[in-house]
């Protein structure tokens, strides 16, 4: 009888630490969020100013624009690694082709970055390779592409329309948190009201069965990758009109990694069956904070790539409890 | 009661289980597909393409094929080749190890470090023990708290990096080392007009390419990655392993960024970014199966060799260096899908 | 061989009082059996009775909640695989237990390489080794090719070989004749026969009843976690035997008309007809119609080729020949959602893995295959859903604290009736159910069948697939039944009751009806 009552004991014990574990994952992102900023207001000096503030959520509005497209591929179970090529891609079609109107650059970047979706989609959805290694080719390939067409140079970008989306404001806001804001909006409507936003959730909790009620699983697939590479095109654009010119080398490197910790901090899971956009987007300011915060308190940049490091397993280990008990 | 004769069933009744039934495992892969795919993990097709490359450019470009031109070939892919050895490894149970770049990067500092304060010995085994050290937290969290190895590794990827940059102060501090010095000789020296690396590596596939074959720990490797489920019922140490497995990666990635260190006499905490990449494609390209199960490391080996041939070619061409990477992503993604081909199981 | 009495030898293996509980099923309650040298002890029970469960215990996969294991008198615990197999347990899995990329010298030994004298493996004597092994069991097969370049009959008697060539005292057979040939089968009897004789237990896990009769000294049987019968495999007749696994008692053995009173009237042209299903050795020439309002039952036992049909209704299984119709229109095979547009809906047997999405909402669930159609240019409309959804959960009684509790943390029952409302609010005109009161409890049960019942009257055509005799003769107009993927009985009208499907599951041969039978 010992043994059977503590192996009862320990099954409650389980459950009580899975409770835990399951609040932590869902919640944690903003108790963390409200605890940096209270610190910052106690311990930063000049932390609440309007321009600090706006300073910092622009600093962090392309992460939040790339993440949103990897949260919901990360919603179907899958991930999507060519982000940051894309990012830097995009850039360099922009000075390109700003020949054109901005507008009509700007389009074609987002066409671009749909059509690398594609063949990202193509080789999960229809080929059936893993996301990793598919997503991992134009990874590989996107900033190279991006090197030939800059052929090694920075130019600046003198459109206006396009240099208006980081310089202009509305009632004050800063035209890339208006950007931000427009990927969040756009992404909240996508997974909940629409068919669409339904079924990648459908695919990413049960593919198997999705299949069988009718889903079109590889439509939605291709759909999910096509919307994570317009995203990240989009924020190629917000990166190339803040920094008012295209860098092959240094646009958007490291996003992959980057949107992958917001979107896991943020409590969507790796497993799939859930996209969480608030929770993204509260923990892409979060690591923007946390970073000002260590750099702040003469930490280097270094020691603040070590913190995202410990902070993407922490969270990655949170997750797995969970799916484990 | 209406009663129909029983059909004969001449090739063995159907499969039971519920499972099975709803995604029925079956051999389709026809024998010419087979024998293409064996072809093709071997690292045959990759030996084929790099003596054709060689061909063409030997053709087209009278110097192509100098002396000088294939050691330096040789000697600037042996240490990429050195990382693609442990990722084989890391691959074929089914794995992946993002991390390498900046375990590279890492082992370069720590050995040059290490060896003006103490000497040569002490720089190999330090690096060694520090890389090394790097490989058991990924090997811990994928292996015992089974974390998806691509997170964990790119994590690392991402830490390490910052750890290298923290210790060289964000590059504000430079590590060299005295050209003359023992250490320096490790990166620079010659036998036989044969750079140190080169034999390094030769003599580090050698060693690898027995264990892989010839040692129970290799056939478990292999194992593993044909199924982790089968190889815990056979009874095999599969955590232990697949630990050990990341652990060599990174003692590798290490020991190939303190010789590239040597070679240059001095560290760089940005050198090796995308090297991951570059492991990988020539893993792929040589044939291992990105699912794991199958690899070797002939292929791995013709697979850094025709990278490294391509990067040559575009060299001779006077094309931007920036190709190498577009024509390794396509090469990737080609392989990848051809492999998927070969393997063909019908999905859903 | 089955005269051979093993009563006065030795325990070799034992399981007292076993009991194993996983979140939500507890699969095993209170299980012992005795396995004896020189016995070929056969393992029988429908899905989800407690063979697996009890197979991965005796096998140390999984460690049991409460009771014991003995080993030659020893209490034991095995704290993973290892542990089994160095105590001389070794087991034939059905599936999963080879590396099929390996060759399969390599398989044969890995774990255990013969060693050179620098510590390699020494690959001249493993495939010495392996072909001697071979030769003297009989089996052919190419030691140095790919395991998966050889047929399915040759990995599994390598996975035997395997299992033999650990000198175990116990050896598990788990399926081990599912994808063997006759010829084949003679050989693993050889095997098996030649291992009795060296005093060697043998647990074998089998539905087939005929190796069972011809191989087998003792039979224990599991229902829904328990043990239910144990004793000589000679004195448990076919038919009782069939009885026990299926938990029916013969004498209840009358046909109950449709609730309701009299028999559903059939007319007109089938909703559903399968002409000819054929897929290599899964379904033979399988044909049927279903009629609106008419129910239609599959039964046979487990690897009959019921579920295949099922899923052949919905074009999610690959055939080799042969079509499936309804209302005289082909479906397409490996398009689920045309199907499911040409008015097809199906109840999967495995609830877990092919039907609910366990993380999302009750809501969710119900609605994923109507979403396409009760939306407009593709927005959901939440209105809509959530009428449909309480028209459901009202009319299907779904107990939950409301249409956003997760699916995963209802009842078996309930997540049952879930299931039911995602395709009842389709309108189908053909409905599939496999196994649809599986792992539920009596309530639901109840109210399931009554379902069926309302649904029938209502003009559906519904083919029933069940492992419960009762259910089948209670809810069918007509029963197919099915063996080794081949349609051997059809019982109609007044022939349907539990003692005929019985004996045509059992299929005991009764030469006066059946001249054709050898």
């Amino acid at each position: 009888m010992t043994s059977l009552s503590t192996a009862v004991a320990g099954t409650a014990a389980r459950a009580d630490r899975a409770t835990v574990l399951r609040w932590t994952r869902d919640n944690g992102v903003y108790v963390a969020l409200v605890l940096i900023v209270v610190y910052n207001v106690l311990f930063t000096p000049r932390f609440i100013t309007w321009d600090n503030l706006d300073v910092q959520l622009v600093l962090c509005t392309r992460i939040v624009v790339v993440a949103l497209g990897m949260a919901m591929v990360i919603g179907t179970a899958g991930i999507d690694l060519s982000v940051g090529a894309v990012m830097a891609l995009s850039g360099a079609l922009l000075v390109q082709f700003s020949g054109v109107p901005g507008v009509g650059a700007i389009a074609l970047a987002l066409v671009i970055g749909g059509l690398v979706g594609v063949l990202n989609g193509f080789l999960v959805g229809v080929v059936g390779i893993q996301p990793i290694v598919a997503t991992l080719a134009f990874l590989f390939a996107g900033r190279s592409l991006a090197q030939l067409l800059l052929a090694g140079k920075n130019p600046s970008i003198h459109d206006k329309v396009i240099l208006g989306i980081s310089s202009g404001h509305v009632l004050g806001v800063n035209g890339l948190i208006i950007a931000a804001l427009v990927a969040v909006g756009l992404v909240a409507f996508t997974v909940r009201r629409t068919n669409f936003g339904r079924q990648l959730l459908a695919v990413g909790d049960n593919a198997r069965a999705s299949y069988l009620s009718g889903v079109p699983v590889r439509r939605t697939l291709i759909g999910v990758y096509v919307l994570s590479g317009v995203l990240a095109a989009w924020a190629g654009v917000m990166d190339t009109a803040s920094i008012t010119s295209a860098n092959a080398l240094s646009s958007g490197l490291n996003y992959e990694l980057f949107a992958i910790t917001a979107v896991v901090v943020g409590g969507t899971p790796l497993t799939g069956g859930r996209v969480r956009v608030v929770g993204t987007v509260a923990a892409a300011i979060l690591m923007q904070l946390l970073r000002s915060t260590l750099i702040f308190h003469s930490a280097t940049d270094a020691v603040s790539q070590m913190v995202t490091a410990v902070v993407i397993v922490g969270a990655v280990y949170i997750q797995r409890v969970r799916a484990r008990a | 009661m209406s009663t129909t004769a029983p059909t004969g069933v001449p090739d063995g009744p159907a499969t039971a289980g519920t499972g099975l039934a709803a995604r029925p495992v079956e051999p389709v892969a026809a024998t010419g597909s087979r024998v293409a795919a064996a072809l093709q993990r071997n690292g045959v097709a990759a030996f084929a393409a790099l003596a054709l490359l060689v061909l063409v450019g030997s053709v087209l470009w009278p110097s192509f094929h100098t002396l000088d031109n294939v050691r330096n070939t040789v000697l600037g892919n042996s240490y990429i080749g050195i990382v693609a050895i442990g990722m084989t490894l890391v691959i074929i149970t089914g794995g992946i190890d993002l991390s390498v770049g900046s375990v590279f990067a890492l082992g370069g500092v720590v050995g040059v470090y290490v060896s003006n304060q103490a000497g040569p010995v002490a720089a190999v085994l330090a690096t060694i023990v520090a890389c090394g050290l790097i490989g058991l937290i990924n090997g811990m969290l994928i292996g015992y708290a089974r974390m998806a190895p691509f997170i964990v590794t790119l994590a690392t990827l991402f830490g390490v990096r910052g750890l290298v940059y923290q210790l060289t102060g964000a590059g504000a501090r430079t590590y060299s080392v005295p050209s003359d010095s023992f250490f320096a000789h490790l990166g620079t020296g010659v036998l036989l007009t044969i750079g140190y690396p080169v034999l390094i590596a030769i003599a580090l596939y050698v060693v690898f390419h027995v264990v892989l074959e010839r040692t129970p720990f290799g056939l478990t490797t292999l194992a593993i990655g044909g199924g982790e489920d089968a190889a815990v019922l056979m009874g095999l140490k599969v955590r232990r392993t697949k630990v050990s497995l990341y652990v060599v990666s990174a003692a590798l990635a290490g020991v190939a960024g303190m010789l590239q260190a040597a070679q240059l006499v001095s560290a760089s905490p940005i050198i090796a970014t995308g090297y991951e990449l570059q492991a990988i494609a020539a893993v792929v390209i040589g044939g291992t199966l990105l699912t794991g199960g199958a690899g070797s490391l002939i292929g791995t080996a013709a697979g850094v060799l025709l990278l490294g041939t391509i990067n040559a070619f575009i060299r001779e061409l006077q094309l931007d260096s920036t190709w190498n990477n577009v024509v390794s992503g396509a090469f990737l993604v080609t392989v990848v899908v051809v492999q998927r081909l070969l393997n063909y199981r019908r999905a859903d | 061989m089955a005269e051979l009495t093993t009563a006065g030898a030795l325990p070799v293996l034992e399981a007292r009082g076993v009991s194993k509980s996983f979140p939500g099923v507890k699969a095993l309650s209170d299980v012992s059996i005795t396995v004896r040298a020189g016995e070929v002890h056969a393992l029988v029970g429908e899905n989800g009775a407690g063979k697996s469960t009890l197979i991965k215990i005796l096998t140390g996969v999984y460690q049991c909640d409460s009771g014991e294991l003995r080993h030659r008198g020893e209490p034991v615990t095995f704290a993973d695989p290892r542990a089994a197999q160095a105590a001389g347990i070794s087991t034939i899995y059905q599936e999963l237990d080879l590396v099929p990329m390996q060759s399969a010298a390599r398989n044969l030994y890995l774990g255990r390489e013969p060693r050179t004298r620098l510590r390699l493996v020494d690959f001249a004597r493993m495939r010495r080794e392996a072909n001697a092994l071979l030769d003297d069991y009989q089996i052919r097969a190419d030691v140095d090719v790919p395991l998966n370049t050889l047929g399915l009959g040759t990995q599994q008697m390598i996975s035997v070989a395997r299992a033999v060539a650990l000198h175990a005292n116990v050896v598990i057979m788990d399926e081990p004749t599912s994808s063997l040939e006759s010829r084949e089968v003679e050989t693993l009897f050889g095997i098996i026969r030649r291992l009795r004789s060296e005093g060697v237990a043998i647990v074998y896990v089998s539905h087939r009843l005929d190796e069972l009769y011809r191989i087998c000294d003792t039979v224990s049987v599991l229902r829904d976690g328990r043990l239910v019968h144990t004793g000589p495999m000679a004195e448990l007749p076919r038919v009782q035997l069939v009885a026990t696994m299926l938990g029916r008692e013969l004498q209840t053995a009358l046909h109950r008309s449709a609730p309701g009173g009299g028999d559903r009237i059939v007319a007109g042209p089938p909703v559903l007809e399968l002409r000819g299903l054929t897929r290599r050795n899964r379904l033979h020439d399988v044909s049927l119609e279903v009629h609106r309002g008419e129910v239609v039952g599959l039964g046979g036992l487990l690897g009959a080729g019921r579920s295949e049909t099922g899923m052949a209704v919905l074009g999610a299984q690959e055939l080799d020949s042969g079509a499936v119709l309804v209302e005289g229109k082909p479906i397409r095979t490996g398009s689920p959602g045309a199907a499911i547009e040409a008015g097809v809906a199906l109840l999967p047997e495995d609830r877990k893995l092919e039907g609910i999405l366990p993380n999302l909402s009750i809501r969710d669930n119900i609605a994923i295959a109507a979403l396409p159609r009760m939306s407009r240019l593709g927005l959901v409309s939440d209105k809509r859903i959530d009428q449909l959804v309480e028209h459901f959960m009202a009319r299907l009684h779904i107990r939950a604290t409301g249409p956003g509790q997760k699916v995963s943390t209802l009842s078996g029952g309930n997540q049952q009736k879930v299931m039911l409302a995602r395709w009842l609010c389709l309108s189908p005109r053909v409905l599939v159910l496999d196994e649809p009161t599986r792992g539920i409890d009596v309530g639901a049960k109840f109210e399931v069948r009554q379902t069926i019942d309302e649904l029938a009257a209502e003009g559906l055509a519904v083919l029933l697939i069940s492992s419960e005799t009762e259910e089948l003769v209670d809810e069918s107009d007509r029963i197919v039944v099915l063996k080794d993927g081949a349609v051997v009985a059809v019982l109609d009208g007044d022939d349907i009751s539990e003692h005929d499907l019985v004996q045509a599951i059992a299929a005991v041969p009764s030469p006066e009806e059946d001249p054709t039978r050898d």
